[in-house]
C-alpha cells in the first residue's frame, strides 16, 4: 500500500483528494473510489468507449488512462450532465425522445463524447454526426437514435432534445 | 384478400381497433431517466461491506490433460484469502448436467470447473478470492497449471472426421444430438420428378452475442438468515436461483436472486453461468460478499457462442418456382458442454423445426445434430437458427428465380402459405398463425422501388459499379408457452409467466412480473398495458422484476416471450385487480359492478363519472377500515394471474440496396427497409428500437462480426480489435413500415418481435450481395462475407470471363 499516490481531481466541479495505486485507471478511481458508477466499462481495452469521460473538456477512454494522470485534472462524467434540480439536459431529454438507448450501459459514454463533440460542432450534418459517434460501440439500438438525438440536441438545431418526434413512421 | 367475415386482417399500424388508450402509444421509456443520469445500478455498481473479488485461472488450451496443479503460491500473495479447486467442491456442490429428455441426446456434465481434463480455451480452472480485484488478478497469475495437449476438434468438419480425437468420451463421432424429422414419403419421388433440384452448402460463422455489459455476479452469504442472495446479469432470475439452489443443495427458500440493471444480454444471460454457482460456493465459504465481473476478453473466451452451422439442401422446385420438396442435413457446432436449462439441442431442434418458415411446403425431410467441438459452450443467441434457416430459405429461392428469370418478389408470392391457408399446420407440426407474408413483400419492394432499381443497376454496371438489391421474409415464432416448449423435452419446461397485481393503502399500484428486462423497456411497456385495464396514467403502475423474492415464479426474458407471455399476465393481472375493485365500490356505493368503470384513478358509475370512488378511498377500506368490507371479502388489494399462450409468429420483409467495391470487396448497405408486423405495437417506439438493434446484430453477422479459430482450437478473435462489432459507420439508417395482423393468441393482440430484425437480415444483405455480383457468376452461401471473399471471387469470376467470354 506504500506505494500509493495521493492525487486531487475535480469531478463535475467537485474537488476529491484520494490515494491511489499508479496500476489503477481513471475508470476504477472515479467508480470505485469516489462512487461515480455512471461511468461504465465494457471493454477495458479501448475500443468501446462505453468509459468516456471529459478530462479537461476532452473525450477520454478512462479505462485507457491510469488515475495518477488525473491529477489536477478537471473531469466531467455523466452524473454532472443534468441540472442541480435533477432536470435533464438537452442532449439526455433527446436520448429519451429519439430512443438512444435501450440497455443503458454504453449511454454514458455516448453522452459523454456527443458533449464534447457538440460544444465544438454546434450544427452538425447527419453524415458528421455517424462519424463521430462511431467512436463507441451500442449493442442494442442500431444507432440510428443516437444519431438523431444527438443532431437534434445540437444548439445550431435548436438545441432542443424534446423537438421532433422520433417516431418518423416510414421515414427515416 | 379473400379473407373470410371476421378474419384476422392486416391493417396499417395505428388503425388497429384493439389499441387502447394507452396500448399503441410511442411513450418515453420510464427506465431512461436513470441511464441518463448515471443512477443505474448495474451488478459492478453494488456495493457492500466486506466485498471481496473474484478471478478465474481459465483453460489456455482448447482440449488438454490437468497433470499438475499446485496453488501454493497464489495462496501467499497478499490480499488472496482463498483459491478454489475442483477438489475443493467436494460434495457440496452437485453436478451440473444438462438435460433433454430424448433418446437421441448424450447428457455430459457442464464442469463448474474443470477436473483432470479442459475442453475449450477459456474453461474456468480456478477460482482466486481475494480483497481486490488486482490482488485476485495477481493471485491467479501465480496459479501453477501443467497441461498435456490433446487433440483438438475445432470446427464441425474437423469433429466428424473418421479418426477425430473426442471431446467427451461418451459421445461418439462428437455428436451430442442426433434427431431425423418428417421424412415425407413421397420426398425422393418429388425430387426424381422436379422440374429441377438445387443443391446448397450454406455456413454461417460463430457468433458472440457480445451484450455491452459482460456477465458478473455479486454473491452474499448472511449468516445471520442462513440465506444466499445473488445479484447477477442474469434473463433469467428464477432459473438461475432454481439451479445454483439445486447446486448447492440449499432449499431456494433460502436464496433470492436479483438482477438489477442489465446491460444486454441477447441470450448469454438466458442460461446459468458456472461462474454463478462457484461465486455462492465462494461466497459461502467466505462468509463474505464475493464479486466477480468478467472482462470483455473472457467474454469474448469464455462467454457462451452461438449460430455456428452449416445446413447441406436439397430443394425440388416446380417449373414455376414453387418448392415441391426440401431434404437438409443440419450440423450446428455447440461447442464443448450443453448448457443449461436449454442444452445443446436448442439450435440443432429449432432450425429443424422451424426451417420451412412461411412457405407452403409438404415434402420434408430433415437430419439435425448438434455436434461437440473444442469451443466455448453455445447458447442461444438471438434469433436461434432463424438467421441460419432464413439464409438457406431464402437463398434457395433467390438461385431459383434468377435460373428462372424471375422476379424476386414473385418467387416469394408462389411460395407463401396463401393468404386464406391459416393457421397453417407444416410438415413437422408447426401451426402457424396469421400473418402478412404477401403485403409485407409487396411494400417492402415498392418501398425499395425495384423495377426503378434494376435500371439503376444496369446502368452502374456499364460503368463498372457493382449494385444488389435483395430481399428476406420469415416468420418469427414468439412467445411460447409449456406446450410448445414440452416439445422439446428439456428437462424443465419454460413458458408460463405469472403478474401479481397489488394496490397499496395509498392507492398506487404495483406489478411484479417473472419477466427479466435488459433493455426492452418492459418497466413502461408493461405499465402501457396495465394502464388500459386500470383507467389510470402508466406512471401510476410501478412494474417490479428482476428479484426472486418480490415476483413470482417466472422464466425471465428471451425468446421474444416477455410481451406475451408476461404481458398477457400482467393484462390478465390489471383486469382482475379492476374486478376487485369494482367489486368493492359496488357494495360501498351500492350499485352494480357492472355499472362501474375505472377512469382517470376512480371507479366512477358508467355515464355519471362524478358518481364514484378515488382509488385511493377504496383501498383505504380494503386495507384500514376493513371493518366497511362485504362479508366473505379478504382484506387487501392483491390479485395474482398467470398465462401461458401457445405461441405465435410475427412475419417481417427485409430488402436492401447495397453497393460492392469491386477493388476492396467492401459491402455499403445504401437502403436498408423493414415492413414489420408484430400484430398489435404496444409501444411503437420500442418496436421500432428492436427492430433496428435487430437488424444491426444481423448486418454484423452478414459482414462483420466471427469468432475464428485456429484448427487448435485457440481464438483468434480475441478482442475487440479482432471481433468487429459494426458502428454508427457501418449500420445504415433503417426505414420500417408497419402492419398490424393481431393475434388471436396473446391477450393483447401482441406477437413478439425482440429477435426478427437478426434473423431477416443476414439473408437480406446475402442476397443483396450476391444480385450485385451474379452476373459474373457468382453466388454467396456463407456469413460473414469477408472483403477477402468478395475480392477473391470477383478475381477468379475475372479470369473465369477471359478464359471463356461466353
Amino acid at each position: 500500500m506504500s506505494d500509493e499516490q495521493l492525487i486531487a481531481v475535480t469531478v463535475n466541479g467537485r474537488r476529491h483528494e484520494v490515494a491511489v495505486e499508479p496500476r489503477r485507471t481513471l475508470a476504477d478511481v472515479l467508480r470505485h473510489d469516489l462512487g461515480y458508477t455512471g461511468t461504465h466499462l465494457g471493454c477495458e481495452h479501448g475500443i468501446c468507449g462505453a468509459c468516456t469521460v471529459l478530462v479537461d473538456g476532452r473525450p477520454t477512454r478512462s479505462c485507457l488512462v491510469f488515475g495518477v494522470q488525473a491529477d489536477d485534472a478537471e473531469v466531467e462524467t455523466v452524473e454532472g450532465l443534468a441540472g442541480s434540480d435533477g432536470e435533464l439536459n438537452p442532449l439526455q431529454e433527446a436520448f429519451s425522445e429519439h430512443h438512444g438507448l435501450q440497455c443503458g450501459f454504453c449511454t454514458p459514454g455516448f453522452l459523454m463524447l456527443a458533449t464534447a463533440y457538440l460544444r465544438e460542432n454546434p450544427d452538425p450534418s447527419e453524415e458528421e454526426v455517424r462519424e463521430a459517434v462511431a467512436s463507441n460501440i451500442c449493442r442494442c439500438t442500431g444507432y440510428q437514435g443516437i444519431v438523431e438525438a444527438v443532431r437534434a440536441a445540437a444548439p445550431g438545431a435548436g438545441g432542443s432534445g424534446a423537438a421532433g418526434t422520433s417516431r418518423n413512421g416510414a421515414g427515416t | 384478400m379473400a379473407s373470410e367475415p371476421g378474419a384476422v386482417r392486416a391493417t396499417e399500424a395505428g388503425e388497429a381497433a384493439q389499441g387502447g388508450r394507452w396500448v399503441g402509444r410511442p411513450i418515453r421509456r420510464v427506465e431512461d431517466r436513470r441511464h441518463l443520469t448515471g443512477t443505474a445500478a448495474f451488478v459492478d455498481d453494488i456495493a457492500r461491506p466486506g466485498l471481496l473479488h473474484a478471478a478465474f485461472v481459465r483453460a489456455p488450451y482448447a482440449a488438454a490433460e490437468i497433470t499438475a496443479l499446485d496453488v501454493a503460491a497464489a495462496r501467499e500473495v497478499p490480499g488472496v484469502r482463498s483459491v478454489l479447486t475442483r477438489d475443493d467442491l467436494g460434495d457440496d456442490v452437485a453436478p451440473l448436467i444438462p438435460l433433454l429428455n430424448r433418446p437421441e441426446f448424450v447428457a455430459v456434465e457442464l464442469p463448474l470447473l474443470a477436473g483432470d481434463r479442459v475442453r475449450h480455451v477459456g474453461e474456468p480452472v480456478v477460482l482466486v478470492v481475494a480483497e481486490s480485484p488486482h490482488a485476485a488478478e495477481d493471485g491467479a497469475e501465480r496459479v501453477r497449471v501443467e497441461y498435456e495437449e490433446r487433440g483438438a476438434v475445432a470446427s464441425i468438419e474437423a469433429a466428424l472426421a473418421g479418426d477425430a480425437p473426442l471431446v467427451h468420451d461418451e459421445a461418439e463421432g462428437n455428436v451430442l444430438l442426433d434427431v431425423a424429422f418428417a421424412d415425407h414419403p413421397e420426398l425422393d419421388r418429388a425430387m426424381d420428378e422436379a422440374a429441377f433440384v438445387l443443391e446448397a452448402e450454406i455456413d454461417s460463422g460463430r457468433l458472440a452475442a457480445l451484450p455491452l455489459e459482460g456477465r458478473g455476479c455479486l454473491a452474499e452469504w448472511d449468516p445471520r438468515e442462513e440465506r444466499m442472495t445473488l445479484w447477477t446479469s442474469t434473463q433469467v432470475p428464477h432459473v438461475v436461483r432454481t439451479t445454483v439452489a439445486g447446486l448447492l443443495r440449499l432449499p431456494e427458500h433460502r436464496m433470492r436472486v436479483i438482477a438489477p440493471d442489465v446491460g444486454g444480454g441477447f441470450g448469454q444471460k438466458c442460461v446459468v453461468a458456472r461462474e454463478e454457482a462457484l461465486l455462492c460456493v465462494a461466497a459461502r465459504a467466505a462468509g463474505a460478499p464475493v464479486k466477480w465481473i468478467e472482462d470483455r476478453q473472457e467474454n469474448l473466451a469464455a462467454g457462451f457462442q452461438g449460430h455456428e452451422q452449416h445446413f447441406g439442401v436439397r430443394a425440388a422446385f416446380d417449373g414455376e418456382g414453387r418448392v415441391q420438396a426440401i431434404d437438409a442435413d443440419i450440423l450446428c457446432d455447440v461447442g464443448a458442454y450443453s448448457t443449461h436449462p436449454f442444452t445443446c439441442g436448442v439450435e440443432p431442434l429449432m432450425a429443424a423445426t422451424e426451417m420451412l418458415g412461411p412457405y407452403a411446403i409438404e415434402r420434408y425431410r430433415a437430419r439435425t445434430r448438434a455436434v461437440a467441438t473444442n469451443k466455448a459452450p453455445m447458447a442461444p443467441y438471438r434469433g436461434v437458427s432463424r438467421p441460419q434457416m432464413v439464409l438457406v430459405m431464402e437463398r434457395l429461392l433467390d438461385k431459383a428465380a434468377r435460373r428462372l428469370g424471375l422476379d424476386p418478389v414473385e418467387i416469394h408470392h408462389r411460395n407463401f402459405i396463401p393468404r386464406d391457408g391459416f393457421p397453417w399446420t407444416g410438415p413437422t407440426g408447426l401451426v402457424i398463425d396469421e400473418g402478412s407474408y404477401h403485403d409485407s413483400i409487396a411494400r417492402c419492394a415498392e418501398a425499395l422501388d425495384l423495377p426503378g432499381f434494376r435500371e439503376r443497376q444496369r446502368a452502374a454496371r456499364a460503368d463498372g459499379r457493382l449494385l444488389g438489391m435483395g430481399f428476406s421474409v420469415f416468420a418469427e415464432r414468439t412467445g411460447y408457452g409449456s406446450g410448445a416448449f414440452s416439445q422439446r423435452k428439456m428437462a424443465v419446461t419454460p413458458g408460463f409467466e405469472q403478474a401479481l397485481a397489488r394496490m397499496d393503502p395509498s392507492g398506487g399500484v404495483t406489478i411484479s412480473v417473472g419477466t427479466a428486462g435488459h433493455g426492452q423497456g418492459h418497466l413502461t411497456t408493461l405499465a402501457q398495458v396495465a394502464a388500459d385495464e386500470l383507467g389510470v396514467d402508466p406512471d401510476r403502475i410501478e412494474i417490479r422484476q428482476g428479484d426472486t423474492d418480490a415476483t413470482p415464479y417466472g422464466w425471465g426474458t428471451f425468446a421474444s416471450r416477455s410481451m406475451v407471455v408476461g404481458g398477457g399476465a400482467v393484462k390478465r393481472a390489471g383486469a382482475a385487480l379492476a374486478g376487485r375493485l369494482r367489486e368493492l365500490t359496488a357494495h360501498l356505493l351500492e350499485a352494480s359492478p357492472d355499472d362501474l368503470e375505472l377512469r382517470d384513478g376512480r371507479v366512477v358509475v358508467r355515464g355519471s363519472p362524478e358518481q364514484g370512488m378515488a382509488f385511493e378511498d377504496i383501498a383505504r377500506v380494503a386495507y384500514l377500515e376493513v371493518q366497511s368490507l362485504p362479508a366473505g371479502q379478504p382484506p387487501g388489494l392483491e390479485v395474482q394471474e398467470a398465462f401461458d399462450p401457445p405461441g405465435t409468429f410475427s412475419n417481417a420483409c427485409h430488402g436492401a440496396e447495397v453497393e460492392v467495391d469491386p477493388e476492396t470487396g467492401g459491402v455499403r448497405i445504401e437502403r436498408y427497409v423493414v415492413v414489420e408486423d408484430c400484430g398489435v405495437m404496444i409501444n411503437p417506439l420500442i418496436v421500432e428500437g428492436q427492430v433496428r438493434g435487430g437488424v444491426a446484430q444481423g448486418i454484423a453477422a452478414a459482414l462483420y462480426e466471427r469468432l475464428a479459430f485456429s484448427e487448435e482450437g485457440q481464438l483468434q478473435t480475441g478482442s475487440l480489435m479482432d471481433y468487429l462489432v459494426p458502428t454508427a459507420e457501418e449500420i445504415p439508417a433503417i426505414e420500417i413500415h408497419h402492419l398490424e395482423t393481431p393475434s388471436r393468441h396473446s391477450e393483447t393482440g401482441a406477437k413478439g418481435m425482440g429477435e426478427g430484425g437478426t434473423m431477416g437480415a443476414p439473408a437480406c444483405v446475402v442476397n443483396a450481395v450476391t444480385d450485385a455480383v451474379a452476373h459474373l457468376g457468382i453466388e454467396i452461401d456463407h456469413i460473414p462475407i469477408t472483403p477477402e471473399d468478395l475480392v477473391v471471387a470477383l478475381r477468379t469470376a475475372d479470369r473465369t470471363e477471359e478464359k471463356s467470354p461466353a
